[in-house]
C-alpha cells in the first residue's frame, strides 16, 4: 500500500483557512467566485455539453449519473425549470454534504449559479437536512452575503442572468434525499418517492422541468470551470473521473472525510496513513460497508480492500460507491447486529407508500431483532432471504425491486451481505443461544 | 397557541418566497416550533389557513417528519444516534445514559435518532440540533448539564438560533 | 401494425398472456387487459383516479422494462409483451398479498367486507393457512368513527390510499389523509375535525377491506344474503345509477354503478342512505279516510269510493277549474303520466302542478335548447346560475368540478354568493338576489362579442370564445326568495348568446319526468303546450283541459281564498315545501276536498279527507327521468309495505270510478302509453328501456348516437369495491343471469382474484336493428303527433324594488340535509340537518352590533323569527343567507312568495 494522500479540489479553501473558510472574506480570498466569472462568458450549452461532459462528472448523490447527460433531459424552451440542490444527507455513516455546507457555502453556492445558469433556471431551491441547524445559518448568511455582492439576485455580475435561491429546511425523513421525495416535501406533502416516468427533467418541482443535483455535485462545478473539463477528467479512472469525498467511519484510526482521487482502493482508504491510519488497536477488518448503509458489505479479504474507488469496477462485486461512506468494522463486530441495526433504520425510514417496503422492512427488522438477540431461529436466515426476495426479486446489486424506489429493497443489502460471509456465524449463534433450555 | 403578530407577518413572507403557498407548510411547522416549543394544534390549523388546505392536510404532512413534536417535549431535546457507527461506537450506551438519567426530567425530552451525519466523531448526538461528537455516557452528560446551566446556549426545539 | 410515417398510430397492438389486443395508446396496461377479459389484481387502482401505485399487486412482466413495473401506471405502446401470470410475476403477487396479510386482522367473521373482500378471497387460496409471521401484529385503536356515517378500522387498513385520494381528487374534501410513516402509516382525519364529505360513503364502497365501514350498514347483512338490483337513486335529479340491496325484506345498502354519462360510480350520502324512511314505523301502510274528524284506516275500495266522490262533488258544483293537483315530481314516470290522464283527461283540470313555487316555469325547463351532463366536459364553458349544486345536486357537482379541475373547461360562476364550485370558478359573477338577469344579460353581451366594461365577465368571454362547442348553462333557482321570474329572465338573456344549451338544476327525484309527462299548467305529456296537443290527447283519452290552469302558487292563493273545492296532494307537503308557509298553511286549511296521495302525516297531509298510502322507491318497478331527460329503470327490491300500491294503479282505480277505463296493467304497459302518445317519449317503450344500458335521453330520434344496448357481453364483478358496471346486477324482466365468479387456483400458493367472467348473456341482440326499429317508430309518432314546445322568451316585465339601508335581501336556498320527510324519517342522515343560522356579511354583523352566535330577530312583512346569527365573508353587504330547512322555523316563514325579492329587517334582542 502506497501512502496515498488526499487531492483536495472541494476541500481546499476548509484546509487552507480552517477558522473562517465559510465566510464570503474568506471565499473571495482564495478565488471563490472566479469559477462563476469565467462561467458567465460562456453560453449554458458549452458549460454543460462541453465543459462538464468531458469533465465525465457523474453524481455524486448515490446513483453516480452524468450530470450533463441529465441536464440534457430538459425539454427545450420549457420554462420555468427549477434547480432542486439535494442537501438532505442521511444515508448511514455519510458526512460530507454536512462539511461542505458548513464549511464552505459559498463554494456550493457558486456550484448552483454555474448550474443554474447553464441549464437557464431564475429560482433554485436548497433542500437542507432539518437537523443541519449549523449548516443552514451558514447557508444563510451566505447567500445573504452573495447576494449583497451582487453573485445573486437580478443581472449577476452583469450577465443579464437572474437567480434567486430558496433555502428550504427538511424536517426529518431519509426518504426526502430521494429526489421525487424530495420534491413532494418541497410542496408541502409528504415525503413519498412519485412514479417514474414522468421523470423530473420532464415533469418535477410544481410539475416544471427540474434537476436535481447532489451538494458535492454542484460544490465541484466551479473547478471543472476553472481547470477545463478536459483536465478534470485527467483525474480519477475510467468513467469515474475526478476526486469523490470519502466519509470513512467506524473503527478506523482516523475516521473523517477524505477527498480522494478516483482510482486508488479501499485499502489505500482504510489503511494509508494521511487517510484512515488503519484499524484501531492495530486490528483487522472484518466486513466494511462502501457506499452507505444502502449497499450490500465487502470483507477483509484481499480482493475485497484491493478493489479499487471506481464506480462501475466495485459493481462487479456487487456493491456500489454511493454516497461515497465507507463504515469499518473489525473482527470484535457483531454483523448480525449490524444487520438489524440497519434494517431497523429502513423500517423507520421507508415512508409507507409500497406495500413491500412499508410491511417487508418492518418484518425483517423483526426478525433480525430476534437473531441479534438470541432468539433466532435456524430457518430464520432463509425466511429473511425469501422475504428480501419479495422486496428485491433476485437479491442482485442493482437491485431489481418490487417498489417505487430504492430503499425498500437497500434493506435487504444487509441480510444478502449476512448470509453471504457470515452464514456460518449465525446459525453458529442460534445454535449456542438454543442450549441452555 | 397560533403564531404572535411578528411571526405572523414572518410567516406570510415564507408563503410568498413560494410558488405555491402548501411549500410553506414545512418552514411554517419549524416557525411554530420556534415560537411554542412544540407543534401545537392551533398552530396546524393556522398553517392550514395561511398555506390554505385543509388542517388533516397539515398534520397529514407534519406527522411524517420526526422532528415535528406533535407533544410538549422538554426545552432541551437530546437526539442520540445509535445508527451503523454510532452502533460500534457507544452510542447505545450513551443513549441508555442520558435516557435512564433524564427519565423523569420536564426539561429534557431524550430520544433515539438516526444516522446525524457525524459519524467521524461517533458516538454523536445534538441538543437542541447542535452537534456534540466523541462522547462518552459522562461527558454527553456533562453537555446537556451545560446547557441546563446556561452556560452553552441552546437552540429552540426546531433547531434555530434564538 | 404498420403505420405510415409520421402520424401517430390511432391504436396500438400488445401481446397480454399471448393474446394479441388492439389497444388506444396511452391507455393503461391493467384497464387493456381487464377489457380483454385478462383481471390482473390490484387494490390500489381504481378506474376514476390517478394511478399511484402504491399497492404492488399488480406487478406484471414486461418484456425489455426493467423488474416488474405496476401494471396500473404503465401505458400500452405498440409491440409490448406483457405477461400477468407467469412463475416470477405470481412469486411477487404471492409476495405483497402475504406483506399486506401480516399486520392485517383476522377478524372476518365480524367484518362487514366479510365475504366480498378480494384479501379474503386470495388468503383462501393461498395454500397453508399457517403464516410465516411469528411476531406481533400491529395493533391501533378499533374501530374509529371519523364522521357521524363512518368508522375507521386502522388495522384492516391496508394502505391503497383509495379513500384518501377520493376525498381529494374527487370530493375536493381532503379532510382525511394519511397521516404517520412506513409500518405506523394511517388514515387519519385532524383532531376535531371528521370526515364531514357529502359524499364520504363513496370511501366505505371504494375501500377493498373492511377499514372503512358506514354506521348505517354495519352488522346489518352479510354479502351472501344480499339480493340486488339495479336502480336509479331519486333522491334527486341526477339520477346516479345504484344497486340496491335487501336483506330479509327490508332495504339496506345502495352501491353506486358506474354509468359513464352520469355518475361515475358515485352516490352522495343523502342518496346512499337516505333510503331508511321507506321503512319508517309512522309510515302509512293502509288507506284512511275521515270519519267524525278523525282520519281512520279503512279499505281500499271505501277510500277509492270516498275520494272519487269528494272530486266529483268539487266538479259537479264548481267545474273542473276549482279542482287541483299539487306534485308528482317524486313518483314514476308511470305514476307521472297516469296521473296526467286522469286529472287532464278525466277530471279535465289543468291546475296541476308538480313543482312547489320552488323551481322554474315549465315552458322554460321543456321549451329551451337542452344538455348532457357529458356536455359539460366537451362545453366551451360552464355557466352555473344555480343554487349551490353541492347541496341541491351533489354528483352533478363532482361532474362540473371534473369538468372545471381535470377536463380544463371554464366555469362561470354567477350567484349572489360563493358556493361550492365557486373555488373551481375560472371567472365569479356575482348579482343581488332579483337581479340575476342584469348580470346575465352583460354576460350575454359579452359572449357575443360586446366590451361590456365588467372585468370578470370580459374576461371569463375572452375564454370562452377561444374555445369550441356549445356554452352550457346550468339553470336553477340560486335563491328561493327571489321570484322566479329573475331566473327566466336570465335565462332568456343567455338565450341570446351563441350556442346556449340549458343544463335544468330542478332538484326533486323526477321532477324533469312529471314536466315531460304534463304535470303542468298548460302542458300535456311529451313536452307539448296543451293548445297545440289538446286535439290529440282529446282523441287518445277522450278528454283534455278546456284552458290553462293554474301554477302551485296560484292553487294556494286559490285555495286560501276558498276558490279550490279539490286538492290532491301527490307526495307532497306545501306547508314543507312551499317557499311562503303563511300563505300554504292558509291554503291547506282553506282547501276544500283534500285527497293526499302519499306515505306520511305531516302539517299538510293531516288536513286530508282521504289518504290514499302509496308504494315508494324500492317497492315497484318503474322509470325516472333525469335532469338531463334520460330515461332509467328503478328496480323492485322489497315488496311494498301495507297495503300500499303504486300512484299510477291508485289513479288507474279512481279513473275506473268516473267510468273510464285505462286498461293499463302494468308498468311496461304505462311505458308503451307513453311511447305511443307522448311525443318526447316515442320509441322509448318498454322493450327499449329494459335494453337501454344508460338509460334513453329524450327525445330518442336526437339522442340516438348515445344509445347503448344493454352489451350482449355483460362483464360481471361482485366485488363492491370495484366499479360496478351497469347492466352487470341481474334485473327483473332481463335476460341477463348472474355469473358465477371464478375463483381460480393454480399450483402452489397461487395469486387467485376474483375474475370478472366475459361471458354472452341472453339473446344476442342486433343491436342495429333494435335501434333502428325505435327510431322509426318515434319518426312514424312525431309525424303524426303535435310538435314538441319550444320557448321563445316573453318581454321582460320584472321588476326589483330598491332595498332600504336598513334592511337585508334574503337569499334562501337549500343545504342537503334538510327536514323533508325523507330524511327526517332516516336515522342515520336525520341529525345531519341542522337548524338555520342566519349568515350576513361580517360588516353587517358590526353594524347590527352583535356577535357571532348572538340571537337576533329577523322580521319581514310575512312574519318574525329568533335566529342565530353569524359573520360571513362570503355573503356581501346588504344580503342575508338562509337555509331552507322544511320543517322547523326557517326562512319559509319570512318570504312573501309574491314578491320579486324577500327583504328582512334584523333586530337585537333586547
Ligand atoms: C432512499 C434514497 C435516499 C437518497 N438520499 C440522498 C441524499 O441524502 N442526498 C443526495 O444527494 N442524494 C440522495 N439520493 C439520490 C437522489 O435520489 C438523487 O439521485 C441525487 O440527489 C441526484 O443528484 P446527483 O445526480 O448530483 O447525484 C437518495 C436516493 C435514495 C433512493
Ligand atoms: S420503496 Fe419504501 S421508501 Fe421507497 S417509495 Fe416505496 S415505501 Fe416509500
Ligand atoms: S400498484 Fe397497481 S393497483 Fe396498486
Amino acid at each position: 500500500m502506497a501512502d496515498v494522500g488526499e487531492t483536495r479540489i472541494i476541500t481546499r479553501r476548509m484546509h487552507e483557512r480552517p477558522d473562517d473558510s465559510w465566510t464570503i472574506e474568506a471565499s473571495l480570498g482564495s478565488g471563490g467566485y472566479d469559477g462563476l466569472r469565467k462561467a458567465l462568458t460562456m453560453t449554458g450549452e458549452q458549460i454543460g455539453q462541453e465543459q462538464v461532459k468531458a469533465s465525465g462528472l457523474r453524481g455524486r448523490g448515490g446513483a453516480g449519473f452524468p450530470t450533463a447527460t441529465k441536464w440534457s433531459f430538459l425539454p427545450k424552451g420549457v420554462y420555468p425549470r427549477y434547480l432542486v440542490v439535494n442537501a438532505d444527507e442521511g444515508e448511514p455513516s455519510t458526512f460530507k454534504d454536512r462539511m461542505l455546507i458548513e464549511r464552505d457555502p459559498h463554494q456550493l453556492i457558486e456550484g448552483i449559479v454555474i448550474a443554474a445558469f447553464a441549464i437557464g433556471c431564475n429560482l433554485a431551491f436548497v433542500y437542507v437536512r432539518g437537523e443541519f441547524a449549523l449548516g443552514y445559518d451558514r447557508l444563510r448568511q451566505a447567500v445573504d452575503d452573495a447576494r449583497a455582492k451582487g453573485f445573486l439576485g437580478t443581472d449577476i455580475l452583469g450577465s443579464g442572468f437572474d437567480l434567486d435561491i430558496v433555502l428550504h429546511r427538511g424536517a426529518g425523513a431519509y426518504i426526502c434525499g430521494e429526489e421525487t421525495g424530495l420534491l413532494e416535501s418541497l410542496e408541502g406533502e409528504r415525503g413519498m418517492p412519485r412514479i417514474r416516468p414522468p421523470f423530473p427533467a420532464i415533469e418535477g418541482l410544481y410539475a416544471k422541468p427540474t434537476v436535481v443535483n447532489n451538494v458535492e455535485t454542484l460544490a465541484t462545478l466551479p473547478h471543472i470551470i476553472l481547470m477545463g473539463g478536459e483536465e478534470y477528467a485527467k483525474l480519477g479512472v475510467g468513467r469515474s473521473t475526478g476526486t469523490r469525498l470519502f466519509s470513512l467511519s467506524g473503527h478506523v484510526n482516523r475516521p473523517g472525510n477524505y477527498e480522494v482521487e478516483l482510482g486508488n482502493t479501499f485499502r489505500d482508504l482504510i489503511f494509508s496513513p494521511q487517510l484512515g491510519g488503519g484499524i484501531r488497536n492495530g486490528g483487522s477488518v472484518k466486513f466494511f460497508i462502501p457506499g452507505g448503509a444502502s449497499s450490500q458489505w465487502l470483507t477483509g479479504s484481499d480482493e475485497h480492500l484491493d478493489a479499487p474507488l471506481d464506480m462501475d469496477a466495485v459493481s462487479a462485486l456487487g456493491v456500489m460507491l454511493g454516497s461515497g461512506a465507507v463504515m469499518v468494522y473489525d473482527e470484535t463486530t457483531s454483523p448480525a447486529l449490524v444487520a438489524w441495526r440497519l434494517a431497523k433504520f429502513f423500517a423507520h425510514e421507508s415512508c409507507g407508500k409500497c406495500t413491500p417496503c412499508r410491511e417487508g422492512t418492518g418484518w425483517l427488522e423483526k426478525v433480525l431483532y430476534r437473531l441479534s438477540h438470541g432468539l433466532g431461529r435456524p430457518e430464520d436466515l432463509d425466511l429473511l432471504l425469501d422475504v428480501g426476495d419479495n422486496i428485491s426479486p433476485g437479491l442482485n446489486a442493482p437491485f431489481s425491486q418490487t417498489t417505487i424506489c430504492p430503499l425498500g429493497p437497500s434493506a435487504v443489502s444487509a441480510v444478502v451481505s449476512l448470509n453471504k460471509y457470515f452464514r456460518d456465524e449465525v446459525l453458529a449463534g442460534i445454535a449456542a443461544a438454543e442450549v441452555p433450555a | 397557541m397560533a403564531f404572535t403578530p411578528e411571526n405572523l407577518a414572518r410567516a406570510r413572507e415564507v408563503v410568498a418566497r413560494y410558488p405555491r403557498p402548501k411549500s410553506a407548510i414545512l418552514p411554517l411547522a419549524h416557525l411554530a416550533q420556534d415560537q411554542d416549543g412544540w407543534l401545537t394544534r392551533d398552530a396546524m390549523a393556522e398553517i392550514a389557513q395561511l398555506t390554505g388546505v385543509t388542517a388533516a392536510d397539515v398534520l397529514g404532512t407534519c406527522s411524517f417528519y420526526t422532528m415535528f413534536k406533535r407533544d410538549p417535549v422538554g426545552r432541551l431535546v437530546v437526539s442520540v444516534c445509535t445508527n451503523a457507527t454510532c452502533l460500534v461506537t457507544g452510542g447505545p450506551e450513551v443513549l441508555e445514559h442520558l435516557e435512564h438519567r433524564y427519565a423523569d426530567d420536564p426539561e429534557v425530552t431524550v430520544e433515539e435518532v438516526e444516522c446525524i451525519a457525524a459519524c467521524g466523531g461517533a458516538p454523536a448526538m445534538q441538543v437542541n440540533y447542535e452537534f456534540h461528537e466523541k462522547l462518552t455516557p459522562d461527558t454527553a452528560a456533562e453537555v446537556v448539564e451545560a446547557y441546563r446551566r446556561g452556560e452553552l446556549e441552546a437552540r429552540t426545539v426546531s433547531g434555530s438560533r434564538r | 401494425m404498420t403505420t405510415t410515417e409520421g402520424t401517430p398510430p390511432q391504436t396500438v397492438t400488445v401481446t397480454i398472456d399471448g393474446r394479441e389486443i388492439h389497444a388506444q395508446p396511452g391507455a393503461l396496461v391493467i384497464k387493456v387487459a381487464e377489457d380483454n377479459g385478462i383481471y390482473i389484481p390490484r387494490f390500489c387502482w381504481h378506474e376514476r383516479m390517478k394511478p399511484v401505485g402504491m399497492c404492488r399487486m399488480c406487478l406484471v412482466q414486461i418484456e425489455g422494462a426493467k423488474g416488474l413495473p405496476p401494471a396500473c401506471t404503465t401505458p400500452v405502446t405498440d409491440g409490448m409483451v406483457v405477461e400477468t401470470r407467469n412463475p416470477a410475476v405470481k412469486k411477487v403477487q404471492d409476495g405483497v398479498l402475504e406483506f399486506l396479510l401480516i399486520n392485517h386482522p383476522l377478524d372476518c367473521p365480524v367484518c362487514d367486507r366479510g365475504g366480498e373482500c378480494p384479501l379474503q378471497d386470495q388468503t383462501l387460496a393461498f395454500g397453508p393457512g399457517e403464516s410465516r409471521f411469528v411476531e406481533e401484529k400491529r395493533h391501533f385503536e378499533k374501530p374509529v368513527p371519523i364522521s357521524e356515517l363512518v368508522l375507521l378500522d386502522r388495522e384492516r387498513c391496508i394502505q391503497c390510499g383509495r379513500c384518501t385520494r377520493f376525498a381529494d381528487e374527487i370530493a375536493g374534501d381532503p379532510l382525511i389523509d394519511f397521516g404517520e410513516r412506513g409500518g405506523e402509516m394511517q388514515v387519519i382525519t385532524y383532531p376535531d375535525e371528521p370526515f364531514r364529505s357529502y359524499f364520504s360513503g363513496n370511501t366505505v364502497q371504494i375501500c377493498p377491506v373492511g377499514a372503512l365501514t358506514s354506521k348505517p350498514y354495519r352488522f346489518k347483512a352479510r354479502p351472501w344474503d344480499l339480493a340486488s338490483v339495479e336502480t336509479t337513486c331519486v333522491n334527486c335529479a341526477v339520477g346516479c345509477r345504484g344497486a340496491l340491496q335487501s336483506s330479509t325484506n327490508r332495504l339496506v345498502r345502495l352501491l353506486g354503478v358506474d354509468s359513464e354519462p352520469v355518475n361515475h360510480g358515485w352516490l352522495c350520502d343523502k342518496g346512499r342512505y337516505g333510503f331508511e324512511y321507506v321503512h319508517a314505523p309512522d309510515r302509512v301502510r293502509n288507506p284512511m279516510v275521515r270519519k267524525e274528524g278523525e282520519l281512520v284506516e279503512t279499505s281500499w275500495p271505501e277510500a277509492l269510493d270516498a275520494a272519487a266522490d269528494g272530486l266529483r262533488r268539487a266538479l259537479d258544483l264548481h267545474g273542473p277549474e276549482a279542482v287541483g293537483v299539487i306534485g308528482g315530481a317524486r313518483g314514476t314516470n308511470e305514476d307521472a303520466y297516469v296521473w296526467a290522464r286522469f286529472a287532464k283527461g278525466v277530471l279535465r283540470t289543468d291546475n296541476v302542478d308538480c313543482q312547489l313555487g320552488d323551481g322554474i316555469p315549465a315552458d322554460v325547463i321543456l321549451g329551451a335548447p337542452r344538455a348532457t351532463i357529458a356536455d359539460c366536459d366537451r362545453a366551451a364553458a360552464v355557466i352555473v346560475l344555480a343554487p349551490d349544486l353541492k347541496e341541491e345536486l351533489p354528483v352533478l357537482f363532482l361532474r362540473i368540478k371534473r369538468a372545471a379541475v381535470d377536463l380544463g373547461v371554464p366555469l362561470i360562476d354567477v350567484a349572489p354568493r360563493a358556493h361550492g364550485l365557486s373555488r373551481y370558478a375560472t371567472a365569479l359573477v356575482r348579482h343581488a338576489p332579483g337581479e340575476a338577469a342584469n348580470a346575465a344579460r352583460k354576460l350575454a353581451n359579452a359572449l357575443t362579442g360586446s366590451v361590456t366594461g365588467d372585468k370578470a365577465i370580459d374576461e371569463a368571454a375572452a375564454v370562452v370564445r377561444d374555445r369550441a362547442g356549445d356554452v352550457v348553462v346550468v339553470l336553477g333557482r340560486p335563491s328561493l326568495a327571489e321570484s322566479p321570474q329573475s331566473i327566466v329572465d336570465a335565462a332568456a338573456a343567455l338565450l341570446g348568446a351563441p350556442n346556449v344549451r340549458f343544463l335544468s338544476a330542478l332538484r326533486r327525484g323526477n321532477v324533469h319526468g312529471a314536466l315531460d309527462l304534463g304535470l303542468a299548467p298548460g302542458f300535456l305529456p311529451g313536452r307539448v303546450a296543451l293548445d297545440d296537443g289538446r286535439d290529440w290527447f282529446v282523441s287518445a283519452w277522450g278528454g283534455a283541459p278546456a284552458r290553462r290552469g293554474l301554477d302551485a302558487l296560484g292553487m294556494l292563493d286559490a285555495a286560501r281564498s276558498g276558490r279550490l273545492h279539490a286538492l290532491v296532494l301527490l307526495g307532497a307537503d306545501p306547508v314543507g315545501d312551499f317557499p311562503d308557509r303563511s300563505l300554504a298553511r292558509q291554503a291547506v286549511a282553506g282547501a276544500g276536498f283534500t285527497i293526499a296521495v302519499g306515505s306520511f302525516l305531516n302539517d299538510s297531509t293531516r288536513h286530508a279527507d282521504v289518504f290514499l298510502p302509496v308504494s315508494l322507491w324500492g317497492e315497484k318497478l318503474g322509470t325516472y327521468t333525469n335532469l338531463e331527460g334520460r330515461v332509467q329503470r328503478a328496480g323492485q327490491k322489497v315488496s311494498p309495505e301495507g297495503t300500499t300500491m303504486p300512484d299510477w294503479r291508485v289513479a288507474v282505480e279512481l279513473a275506473a270510478r268516473f267510468d273510464d277505463d285505462f286498461d293499463l296493467e302494468s308498468a311496461e304497459e304505462v311505458q308503451d302509453e307513453m311511447a305511443r302518445l307522448a311525443a318526447a317519449h316515442a320509441g322509448v317503450d318498454a322493450s327499449l328501456i329494459v335494453r337501454a344500458r344508460d338509460g334513453v335521453v329524450l327525445p330518442l330520434a336526437e339522442h340516438r348516437d348515445e344509445l347503448v344496448l344493454s352489451p350482449r357481453r355483460i362483464p360481471v364483478t361482485d366485488a363492491s369495491w370495484e366499479p360496478i358496471i351497469p347492466g352487470s346486477i341481474p334485473d327483473e324482466g332481463l335476460t341477463a343471469t348472474r355469473l358465477t365468479d371464478v375463483l381460480e387456483a393454480t399450483g402452489t400458493g397461487a395469486t387467485t382474484t376474483v375474475k370478472p367472467a366475459v361471458e354472452p348473456v341472453g339473446d344476442e341482440i342486433d343491436e342495429a336493428a333494435v335501434v333502428e326499429q325505435a327510431v322509426s317508430d318515434a319518426q312514424d309518432l312525431t309525424a303524426a303527433a303535435p310538435d314538441m314546445y319550444r320557448w321563445t322568451p316573453a318581454p321582460d316585465g320584472h321588476a326589483v324594488p330598491p332595498r332600504d339601508a336598513y334592511a337585508l335581501r334574503l337569499v334562501a336556498a337549500r343545504k342537503l340535509y334538510d327536514k323533508g320527510d325523507m330524511v327526517v324519517r332516516s336515522p342515520s342522515i336525520a341529525a345531519l340537518a341542522t337548524a338555520p343560522i342566519l349568515l350576513v356579511n361580517p360588516a353587517d354583523r358590526d353594524r347590527i352590533g352583535v356577535r357571532d352566535g348572538d340571537d337576533v330577530r329577523a322580521t319581514t312583512n310575512r312574519g318574525s323569527l329568533v335566529l342565530e346569527l353569524r359573520g360571513d365573508a362570503t355573503t356581501a353587504a346588504g344580503l342575508a343567507f338562509l337555509a331552507f330547512t322544511q320543517s322547523g322555523p326557517g326562512p319559509a316563514d319570512l318570504i312573501d312568495a309574491t314578491a320579486a325579492v324577500t327583504d328582512l329587517r334584523v333586530e337585537t334582542l333586547k
